[in-house]
């Protein structure tokens, strides 16, 4: 099943094949008259695509979820197994794991179950938890927010959903891994996140695709609401082969007391463009987005933070770390925008950056807007190159070149290494091995 | 290890003339000091010897156990048991000393050095040199003081083994008791390692009253100009350098 182009057609195909109520319909046709109307985005790095050739929506099994891997078919298991995929579910309490368009495979250990947590795809919570669904959906990041949210909004397929229930806690994280596999293929994984009061999620989520010669889009809308008192971190490391557009809208709601982080890792990919946002709404919540980018030849990272203050006595960080190598482009864009309520606000942002080489590019673009007295916003920004002076003393103690500069670059990543799992640290430091 | 340098000239990128015709023979278990004013090429020979790409070799050469290292890099020469301790050790972000020194021992090893072997063995050299346990978690030599920042290239040392080993004004920034520790640490190392040579760059003689010494040079202008003893480094220690030298160093200093 393969369907090929924009229209409303198309769209009305896409949930048809869901069999979706008719206010998700409604949503997918509202949201395709805002892309209609919408220009490209007016800054950063020149997205170049064709909309009509792309395809919106492909599955090779219209069988249901699989809870088990032993019912996935063989080939793609075969597939995910080598990528490490099968592995690494051994660490979390929980996976789903997207193919192209749709969710093939969602398993939790039943522990959570008792538990009342909801882990699924969010076409199956469309239809067994409506009311909750739609009390969230498309509120956080709205369908005319910019081009890609909108076209996230009509042909959206795929991507998970989650309720943590007042009161829970999980001992591990919950995994979501997302791979396209076909060329001018486009995955529009709309991901729904609710951390009820007084609870705690860390959910990851791990991107791969195999390199085409055809552009491929990556379009993902994610809307994260954190509850009173409750935190919730959301971990990507996104390897995307070297064509793809990468184009994300990510934001979350934070309420009272609550605790928003960010860790987001950007590695692979032709051009990103993501700025993930937390929404301090609530007082006293804090936001933080530890984030890297990591630009090589022919690749363009335009990605960042925004912190929104809503709410009063919130805080904010951002740490960007950017690497630009062998003619890479990576620029920090970002915005902090303390609002006239928001009283005794903070908020810092610390951009570095590592140029490698003369052909490579780094920029840092940031907004910083404090509208009341009593906040403050501090920035610190530092380029560097890999000095000769540091690579002299690492050699004179036996370390090749090579190896010298892998241990400077790592340590310049340090502050986003140390967040994450051992194992995605370890995976970390293979794909940067492979990419610069 | 033995050590030839023959007639060495050296410049620095800038075109900067640093050791002149400079030759100097450290034979195999020897330890020799270099005493010289600021800025006569000490840390420069030191440089040079480790292969640092600031310089250029311009004629001469420097012999390895009968072996030319000219053609070698930084690290081929490190490995081969070259060590240097830094007059002033950089520090690095983010790279954590303990993985630092793991991948400084493997790196000169066929086989991996255990978690197990490793931590006793870098245990046990904290404890010699009288060193927290703590820092070796932090970034290298980051946020050390100056006096960590020497002994933790001495604890490099004692991990390292090396069969030639250069100290760079180990003396500069250590307070007494510290350079009793350090030093003696270098000393016990070369009762346990007697085929080990040494070249001490120093403006005290305290510093080598710790150590086998052997020889002391007086260096000045890129070159060496008076060979002699403990004696030679005393007479330095309580009359200077050259009266003149004295002036220009003062200079230098501003």
């Amino acid at each position: 099943m393969e369907l090929k182009g924009l229209t409303e057609d198309v769209i009305t195909q896409i949930s048809e094949l869901k069999n979706e109520d008719a206010w998700v319909k409604d949503y997918r046709l509202k949201s395709y008259k805002a892309f209609s109307s919408m220009e490209m985005p007016s800054f950063g790095p020149k997205v170049e695509l064709d909309f009509s050739k792309i395809i919106y929506y492909k599955t090779s099994e219209e069988e249901r979820i699989k809870s088990s891997w032993d019912r996935v078919n063989k080939r793609v298991k075969d597939e995910l197994d080598t990528l490490g995929v099968l592995e690494s579910e051994n660490h979390m309490d929980g996976m789903g794991v997207q193919y192209e368009s749709e969710v093939i495979y969602h398993h939790m250990i039943e522990e959570l179950k008792k538990k009342d947590i909801i882990f699924t795809s969010i076409e199956d919570a469309m239809k067994k938890y409506p009311d909750l669904v739609k009390k969230y959906f498309g509120k956080i990041v709205s369908f005319s927010e910019n081009k890609f949210a909108a076209l996230n909004g009509s042909v959206f397929s795929g991507g998970s959903f989650i309720y943590i229930p007042p009161h829970t806690k999980l001992d591990r994280p919950l995994q979501s891994y997302f791979r396209i596999a076909s060329k001018n293929m486009g995955q529009f994984e709309r991901t729904l996140i609710i951390v009820d009061h007084d609870s705690e999620l860390h959910y990851i989520e791990g991107c791969t695709a195999p390199t085409y010669s055809e552009a491929s889009l990556h379009a993902a809308v994610v809307e994260i609401y954190v509850g009173e008192n409750s935190k919730c971190r959301y971990t990507t490391i996104q390897n995307w082969a070297h064509n793809v557009y990468n184009l994300v809208t990510k934001r979350a709601m934070v309420d009272t007391n609550g605790t928003m982080e960010w860790i987001d890792g950007n590695i692979g990919s032709f051009v990103t463009m993501k700025y993930p946002c937390c929404v301090l709404k609530g007082d006293n919540s804090n936001g933080t987005c530890i984030t890297i980018s990591v630009a090589s030849k022919g690749q363009q990272q335009d990605s960042g933070a925004r912190m929104i203050h809503l709410g009063k006595n919130t805080k904010s960080k951002i740490i960007s770390k950017s690497i630009a190598g062998n003619g890479g482009n990576a620029t920090y864009r970002g915005k902090v925008d303390i609002k006239p309520d928001a009283s005794n606000s903070e908020a810092l942002v610390k951009c570095d950056t590592l140029i490698l080489d003369s052909e490579s590019k780094s920029d840092t673009i940031p907004v910083n807007r404090c509208q009341n007295k009593s906040s403050n916003i501090n920035h610190e920004a530092t380029v560097s190159k890999i000095s000769d002076e540091n690579l002299f003393y690492l050699m004179s103690r036996g370390i090749d070149k090579d190896r010298a500069q892998e241990l400077i670059i790592l340590g310049f990543l340090e502050a986003f290494r140390e967040e994450l799992p051992m194992e995605y640290a370890v995976e970390l430091n293979q794909l940067l091995k492979k990419n610069l | 290890m033995k050590i030839e340098i023959k007639n060495l000239t050296v410049k620095t990128k800038d075109e900067k003339e640093i050791l002149k015709n400079f030759s100097l023979t450290i034979s195999e278990g020897e330890v020799h000091a270099i005493m010289g004013p600021n800025g006569t090429g000490k840390s420069t020979l030191a440089k040079v010897l480790l292969g640092d790409s600031a310089y250029e070799v311009i004629s001469g050469d420097i012999l390895v156990d009968g072996t030319s290292i000219l053609d070698k890099t930084t690290d081929e020469r490190a490995r081969m048991g070259i060590f240097l301790a830094f007059q002033s050790p950089i520090s690095i972000e983010g790279v954590s000393n303990t993985e630092f020194l793991k991948t400084a021992m493997n790196v000169r090893r066929e086989e991996k050095i255990g978690l197990y072997p490793f931590l006793q063995t870098m245990n046990q050299a904290l404890k010699d040199l009288n060193m927290d346990e703590a820092m070796m978690h932090r970034s290298l030599n980051q946020d050390f003081s100056g006096g960590e920042r020497k002994k933790n290239e001495i604890l490099q040392l004692k991990l390292l083994e090396p069969s030639f080993i250069i100290l760079d004004e180990l003396d500069s920034g250590l307070d007494v008791d510290s350079l009793r520790v350090c030093a003696t640490n270098i000393a016990n190392y070369l009762k346990d390692h007697p085929k080990t040579s040494v070249l001490v760059i120093t403006h005290y003689p305290r510093i080598l009253s710790y150590l086998p010494l052997n020889y002391v040079h007086r260096m000045n202008e890129g070159a060496i100009v008076e060979t002699g003893d403990m004696e030679l480094a005393k007479k330095i220690e309580k009359e200077g350098y050259l009266r003149d030298n004295v002036l220009r160093e003062d200079v230098n200093h501003e």
